[in-house]
């Protein structure tokens, strides 16, 4: 990253007054007048989706465009298919047209951004975003500002504005720096979810054919493939049967997994980022150590999937309808194998669909059984209708009814914090039960102060389909608070490890790390347990996943 | 000069001169006491409701509150039931919560950067905000009520003993009702934070101002009526009472001050509805407030749920076939 700006360079351009500084403000004090001048920058946007990738799943407007570029090849009747695009949703979307009425413009939600934390870019205010599309929204369908239009300089006061290319730009650079982290939506006084409203406005933008390639190629991916990284099925195999060897190196047992097993009592689907790329690629061994152990020592009975090889879901990022599109695979492979029910990896937004939507879009999953783990007997009955559960409450439940055999002093030398992924916080709740994993399977863990964690959390500043290259200044922007708060308890308590159970953020806080807190290294929670757990048969372990050599391993050989 | 605030401030001044005049120079009573505030509580009722009506044909395709608490799971692991509820009990609270006492803006904190110093970043709670609202919304929902005196009679005991609270402290003649210097004050903080703090000075729109103006006018108009000029009190009440009865008279000597107070109510009344003020309907129908998070305990309906194209696993396999039987993958069918 040495042409990138410097972590300094970056922080000096912080500034949280609006007024001040040199940033473009018109004398009118309107932020509407200075659309115009919105520039989209290099470091700062993510380049525009291939057209074959929007050909895969028939969306429209494929086409080679670039966001730099004046002419966006747009259809002719654009602002009408926004305009029919915005009614749309008003109507199907509750959340949609109370959100557009309500806001009182209070201003709690402004300094709560990671975007605007890490930028000082007004317009990245929850708020002002938010009123991005509203100016729009109140020109085209609030009778007032209709009739207040009339008059001379009547519509700058109702604060509305038609919809003209300058403002698509504007839309499309600032809808594509959210992360629909929700953190807005946890201090707003009548719960305006931000994500909602950029969600809409991604919609939007692919009814134009505007979406980003770093969402829309691995959407195509998926589709075709089963998974975001287009890995095909023998490659897919390949890929864990050599962790497998690496595992076997480490611990001396095969744990070879099984595939598309017919009659398996479950089906396991992680993100494919896991198989893909350190570190995420641990925590997948890890995944792999505990189920030969369970199936060892309990007898169950995992299978994983190359057909449903995805947990995330960047159609969320695109449109509901292509979120339903890629989800429906989990189910269809879980009643085709006819397993009991389904265990899901540790992810971010994938967690955000399963919780609040796979039931919904593509169920009832009436082909499955309630779950319950039937090694400690639990019935989740918290996942009883959408029969998936979360594989930390799965290992949490083993761990309080004593069905692991732990060796903590393995990770001795690992001094923890950890990571609330925004989804699993925001959107579903899911805080003790990594915790307490933690708790068991490493002695070191300390808390980031309480305004960074829990339903506070701050998002790692790529997520949401942001996490590619060439936007790297945004996306250590957005990282600034939580890098922050990390340097911190690393200062403070000597943390060099943050945990998390997000396949995005392994790879997000990897470079997060690299940039803002280059000795904290970036952990998945299966990893530690993978890392702790005992293997019946196992050789004596000298090394962990990584092959660095375990805590006290390297005094003993000194003696 | 920002005219997001002047042209408000110019018109709420402007409404109070035309009724002021209105009646004291054209002798317009009867529009100004009797035609604009029926006409505005019919604007309130009709456009209040078409616009609750309006949010409540949009659907809620999906269970999606913000979590903000331990999730009910594992039977061990302690749920955090308020905030996120995963029943309509825990909903019911969260929502009365956040209703009465603004729970959401009670969180609020403000951050600072430290630069050159530490480089960090620090979060402090920000009370201000909530304290201010609370003061507003209260203040003027007291105020409110004890305006039902003039249009009961007999005053309900209710009100009367409101006011007895409300002016408790005892202060000066005819005694100070804490509620009305309270509004005020409130309205006034929350305009200073709009006009003096820079982010939401950005933020802000003339559909921002000019409530806040328009309540100011009208607390200032009642302070002025109550407590420095003198009203008289008796027609003012067999003005509200014939409104109230539906058989409307316009009283000899009351002045111009009254006629531009109840015009400015009657113009809030009748904004209400088109502005941002129905905050108080929405509320309500916040689905990431007012729904449990048991998403995956209890499957939500998406009344508009239609049927899509996905890759079925079929069309995969012929894709694959061959790789997957030459990696020793499981096939449906062999050829």
């Amino acid at each position: 990253m040495s042409d990138e700006l410097k972590p300094d360079e970056l922080l000096d351009k912080i500034d949280y007054g609006p007024r001040s500084g040199s940033r473009p403000d018109s004398a009118s004090g309107n932020w509407m007048d200075t659309t115009a001048s919105v520039q989209i920058r290099p470091g700062m946007y993510c380049y525009a989706a291939k057209a074959e990738s929007v050909e895969t799943l028939g969306l429209p407007n494929a086409r080679e465009w670039n966001p730099l570029d004046k002419d966006w090849k747009l259809p002719d009747n654009w602002q009408e298919i926004i305009f029919q695009g915005l009614k749309d949703r008003l109507e199907k979307f509750r959340t949609f047209k109370v959100f557009m009425d309500i806001c009182v413009r209070c201003g709690a939600c402004a300094d709560k951004c990671h975007f605007f934390l890490g930028t000082g870019d007004p317009k990245n205010m929850p708020v002002l975003r938010a009123e991005l599309l509203r100016s729009v929204y109140r020109n085209d369908f609030s009778t007032a500002a209709k009739i207040l239009g009339k008059i001379p300089g009547g519509k700058a006061l109702a604060g509305a504005r038609p919809m003209t290319i300058d403002v698509l730009k504007e839309w499309w650079y600032y809808f594509f720096q959210c992360t629909e982290c929700r953190r807005c939506s946890v201090f707003c006084p009548y719960g305006i979810d931000t994500a909602e409203i950029t969600i809409m406005a991604r919609e939007i933008f692919n009814l134009l054919g505007l979406n980003i390639d770093w969402i829309a190629t691995p959407v195509s991916n998926c589709f075709k493939t089963g998974n975001h990284l287009g890995i095909q099925p023998h490659a897919f195999k390949d890929m864990l049967e050599f962790f497998v060897e690496d595992i076997e190196d480490v611990t001396g047992v095969d744990c070879t997994p099984q595939f598309q097993k017919k009659g398996a009592d479950i089906l396991f689907i992680t993100p494919s980022g896991d198989v893909f790329a350190d570190p995420g690629t641990y925590t997948c061994e890890g995944y792999l150590i505990l189920f030969k152990y369970l199936k060892d020592k309990y007898g169950l009975d995992v299978t994983w999937s190359t057909y449903a090889s995805e947990g995330g879901n960047f159609g969320f990022f695109t449109s509901h309808e292509t979120m339903k599109r890629l989800n429906a695979k989990m189910y269809a492979e879980a009643k085709r194998l006819g397993v009991k029910w389904i265990l899901g990896g540790e992810c971010g937004h994938m967690w955000r669909v399963l919780h609040q939507y796979m039931d919904t879009m593509n169920g009832p999953a009436d082909f499955l059984e309630e779950p319950v783990n039937p090694i400690t007997g639990t019935k989740f009955e918290n996942a009883r209708s959408t029969k998936m559960v979360h594989i930390t409450e799965f290992t949490a439940d083993l761990i309080k009814h004593g069905k692991l055999e732990l060796d903590k002093s393995r990770n001795a030398n690992r001094i923890m914090t950890f990571h609330d992924s925004c989804n699993p916080a925001r959107g579903m709740g899911l805080l003790d039960e990594p915790r307490y994993i933690i708790e068991n399977v490493c002695d070191n863990f300390y808390e980031m102060p309480p305004n960074t964690i829990r339903e506070q959390t701050f998002c790692c500043g790529s997520g949401s389909g942001l996490n590619a290259g060439e936007n790297m200044e945004l996306r250590m922007a957005g990282a600034l608070p939580r890098a922050n708060a990390v340097k911190y308890v690393h200062e403070k308590f000597g943390v060099n490890t943050l945990g998390t159970i997000c396949a995005i953020d392994r790879a997000t806080l990897t470079t997060l790390c690299e940039y803002w807190v280059p000795d904290v290294e970036v952990y998945g929670i299966h990893e530690l347990v993978g890392n702790a757990l005992i293997l019946p048969g196992e050789k004596k372990r000298t090394e962990d996943l990584r092959f660095e050599p375990l805590p006290g391993v390297e005094e003993e050989e000194d003696e | 000069m920002n005219q997001k605030y002047l042209i408000p401030l110019t018109a709420v001044f402007l409404l109070f001169i035309v009724a002021y005049t209105g009646v004291e120079g054209a002798g317009l009573q009867w529009f100004f006491g009797i035609v604009f505030p029926y006409a505005a509580i019919i604007a309130f009722l009709a456009g209040f409701i078409y616009k609750v009506l309006g949010w409540a044909s949009s659907a809620v395709p999906f269970r999606i509150p913000t979590t903000c608490g331990q999730q009910k799971s594992l039977p061990w692991i302690k749920q955090n039931c308020i905030d996120n509820p995963d029943t309509s009990t825990g909903v019911f609270i969260r929502m009365i919560l956040e209703i009465f006492l603004f729970r959401s803006l009670f969180r609020n904190t403000k951050a600072a950067f430290n630069k050159n110093a530490s480089n960090r970043l620090s979060y402090s709670w920000e009370i201000f905000l909530w304290v201010g609202a609370l003061a507003f919304h209260y203040s003027f929902l007291v105020v409110l009520l004890r305006h039902f005196r003039f249009f009961t009679s007999p005053v309900p005991s209710c009100i009367k003993f409101l006011e007895y609270f409300d002016g408790i402290v005892q202060l000066g003649l005819p005694g100070i009702f804490i509620s009305g210097v309270v509004l005020l004050a409130a309205t006034l903080f929350l305009l200073a934070r709009r006009i003096f703090d820079a982010k939401v000075t950005y933020i802000s729109q003339a559909a921002d101002y000019f409530p806040l103006f328009l309540i100011i006018g009208i607390a200032a108009t009642g302070l002025a009526m109550r407590y420095f000029t003198k009203v008289d009190i008796i027609g003012i009440k067999t003005l509200t009472m014939g409104l109230a009865t539906l058989s409307p008279t316009i009283p000899e000597g009351v002045g111009g001050l009254f006629y531009g107070h109840i015009f400015l109510v009657s113009i809030l009344f009748a904004y209400f509805p088109a502005s941002k003020l129905m905050h108080m309907g929405g509320i309500f129908l916040s689905p990431t407030r007012n729904m449990a998070n048991n998403t995956r305990a209890k499957r939500h309906v998406n009344p508009w749920n239609y049927d899509v194209k996905t890759h079925t696993y079929e069309e995969y396999e012929d894709h694959f076939r061959e790789k997957m039987i030459e990696a020793g993958l499981p096939v449906d069918k062999k050829e």
